[in-house]
């Protein structure tokens, strides 16, 4: 800043001072709230992506494939309990719903489509999963029309919570960032305490040596993807819930959940909720912060307008100098 | 070779043949058509390039196929405000020139290219297809966001731009100018592919200890090879935004990199004239699924998973045998 030719920053130094003055009046720890209450947003974001990349960085890890679909299912997720929310008006049959409609059309593909692809080229997976995107999309499309579906929080999430420092939260997303971490936990004590657990990180070690000694491969292949779509279609629904169920849904978060498997590295669950939460903080604290950093030496309309426009590449400069130091992602070194 | 050779020159006459009937029996929409499908095409070989050559598995050519039609879009739109697009370094006016148009859509296309390339191909495999798709969804938002140029509403040009001695708005005047330029860039792709360069490349593809052996680098073919696949699909893009004479955030989906590497896949991988096939038949699917069902997207994705699934080698693959090795 102090680079600045002298005459155009004298100029605006007064409004400059002027509005540093007012904000450290009125709320020094105002903005401080804000700043927490953007983290946990962040927080939240972050905890949903993992569930997205849970799954995906799951099946790449244990049968190699490139799962463009899995946006699909967090679409079907949500409009599984969009239209049982509606029947039932009850938010957990909504869930279990959601859960358990992803997980049985995950299955489906699978046997029928998925399995063909593990021996294939990523090129032919990406075409192959492209092509699911198309019918599942257009076939939601006929099925619910292209308005948008309603699903609400139940009323017992609605509202606030009071933290400590004065902060009021959302009791919803609140609920998000436990559900969301308690399933990272669940996940971890699967996948390293459980029989299925160790199969499916032998599956991820060497494949032909688990089938050699017993384990029906395909089985497992099923219920790695089942697994993995439950869990989209989980996040589906919650999301659902706060955002609007619609056709498209799951591509933005489809496209955000590479780029946290590609931070994390791929195959790692570890990386993947490291990378979600690194991802949902950078994203949500860039849209918050960068307009503001701009302000400090941009006229304001200038500020909001860079800042935004750079706030919606960050992640992705992020994910560059992530790939720059560590090609293989954060804890992709196998 | 020869059948592939008949294939050629029949794919040529008949991407000829169709707008001239048009344009005689006074059916521009036939016209507007085909066009579309050339300038597809165009795209498709540009990154035909990088991933049948070179291997290289982008899923973020319409960053480039964005570019090229915003390149054209800010230029046309300084124009027709009379206003420099900017003033430093050095004062860059707008221009309704087509050819000056297309110079400025390929070397920015061809930059961002060999900046994205830089950083991508320091990774292979999946971490490329995603880095890619990436870096291409960078563009699409940051062009949504970008208020000067229309932001999420899009740019609308109001006359096509110029070409000396052709009236551009004429349908069948446009489609020549297109279809000139699709001549142009398979005889330039075909020649690159005899090249050298060109077989250095596919043997980089097949097997790159060998080609490091003979004393070359294969990161630097991939990343002159991206480069030039780059710049072919920003031309397309230019062209695109030319025919639709509007520019918007959609050019940058990862829809369209869907959709390019459709027309290779469909013509066949690593064949010259395959994406011209690709885009012949992509567009006239989209045109007469469309007419049967509002829902055709349900059609094309069951007719692509049949493709993958059970042909190899695309409609090339199909006609003109296997000759070209698919790994």
């Amino acid at each position: 800043m102090h680079m600045h030719p002298n005459v155009i920053y004298k100029k605006e130094t007064p409004i400059l001072l002027m509005k540093s003055r007012v904000g450290k009046f009125k709320g020094k720890s105002m903005s401080a709230i804000l700043f927490i209450e953007q983290m946990l947003n962040g927080l939240q974001f972050g905890v949903m992506l993992f569930l997205m990349a849970a799954g995906l960085t799951l099946v790449f890890g244990v049968m190699g494939l490139i799962n463009l679909a899995h946006g699909s299912l967090y679409m079907i997720g949500a409009f599984a309990a969009a239209a049982v929310a509606a029947a039932t008006n009850s938010f957990l049959f909504a869930l279990a719903a959601s859960l358990a409609v992803a997980a049985i059309a995950g299955v489906l593909i699978e046997a029928t489509i998925i399995r063909r692809l593990y021996k294939r080229d990523h090129l032919d997976q990406v075409l192959a999963t492209f092509a699911l995107i198309l019918i599942f999309s257009e076939g939601t499309r006929w099925i619910f029309g292209s308005f948008p579906l309603f699903l609400d929080r139940p009323d017992y999430l609605a509202g606030t919570v009071a933290l400590p420092f004065g902060i009021e939260y959302s009791l919803y997303r609140l609920t998000l960032i436990g559900v969301g971490l308690a399933i990272a936990v669940g996940l971890y004590l699967v996948i390293m305490k459980t029989r299925i657990g160790i199969r499916i990180r032998a599956g991820e070690n060497d494949r032909e040596m688990i089938g050699a000694l017993g384990v029906d491969i395909s089985m497992l292949y099923t219920l790695v993807f089942a697994l993995g779509a439950a869990l989209a279609g989980l996040a589906g629904a919650l999301i659902g819930a706060i955002q609007s169920v619609q056709v498209g849904m799951g591509e933005p978060v489809l496209i955000l959940a590479f780029v946290v498997i590609v931070i994390g590295g791929i195959g790692s669950i570890k990386g993947a909720l490291i990378g979600a939460i690194l991802v949902g903080l950078t994203d949500t604290l860039g849209r918050f912060l960068l307009p503001q950093f701009f302000s400090l030496f941009l006229e304001n309309s200038t500020a909001t307008s860079v800042g935004a426009s750079l706030a919606s590449m960050s992640i992705y400069i992020l994910m560059a100098a992530v790939l720059l130091i560590r090609p293989k992602g954060l804890f992709g070194g196998a | 070779m020869k059948k592939e050779m008949y294939l050629n020159i029949g794919l040529m006459a008949l991407m000829l043949v169709v707008p001239l009937v048009a344009w005689v029996s006074d059916e521009p929409f036939w016209i507007t058509l085909a066009t579309r499908a050339v300038i597809f095409a165009i795209a498709g070989i540009g990154l035909n390039f990088a991933l049948g050559f070179g291997g290289l598995v982008s899923f973020g050519h319409a960053a480039f196929f964005g570019l090229g039609g915003y390149a054209m879009g800010i230029l046309a739109y300084h124009a027709q405000t009379y206003t420099p697009v900017f003033e430093w370094p050095f004062l860059l006016e707008g221009s309704k020139s087509m050819l000056l148009i297309w110079l400025v859509a390929i070397v920015v296309s061809a930059l961002a290219a060999l900046a994205i390339g830089a950083l991508s191909l320091r990774t292979t495999g999946v971490y490329f297809i995603m880095i890619t798709l990436a870096f291409g969804q960078m563009f699409y938002y940051f062009s949504i966001s970008w208020s000067t140029y229309g932001g999420e509403d899009g740019l609308p040009i109001y006359v096509r731009n110029e070409f000396p001695g052709l009236n551009t708005m004429d349908p069948i005047q446009y489609f020549a100018i297109c279809y000139v330029v699709l001549t142009l860039i398979l005889i330039l792709v075909h020649r690159m592919s005899q090249s050298s360069f060109g077989m250095m490349l596919q043997a980089a593809r097949q097997n790159e200890k060998r080609v490091q052996a003979v004393g070359q680098t294969p990161y630097s073919l991939y990343l002159v090879a991206f480069t030039i696949s780059g710049a072919i699909t920003g031309l397309a893009g230019a062209l695109f935004a030319d025919l639709n004479r509007f520019v918007s955030p959609t050019m940058f989906s990862w829809h369209v990199s869907g959709e390019i590497m459709i027309f290779v896949i469909l013509g066949g991988v690593g064949r010259v004239f395959g994406p011209l096939a690709g885009a012949a038949l992509y567009i006239l699917l989209e045109h007469t699924l469309g007419g049967l069902s509002e829902y055709w997207h349900i059609y094309l994705g069951a007719l692509l998973l049949g493709v993958v699934l059970f042909t190899r080698g695309g409609i090339y693959g199909l006609f003109a045998g296997r000759e070209v090795a698919h790994d």
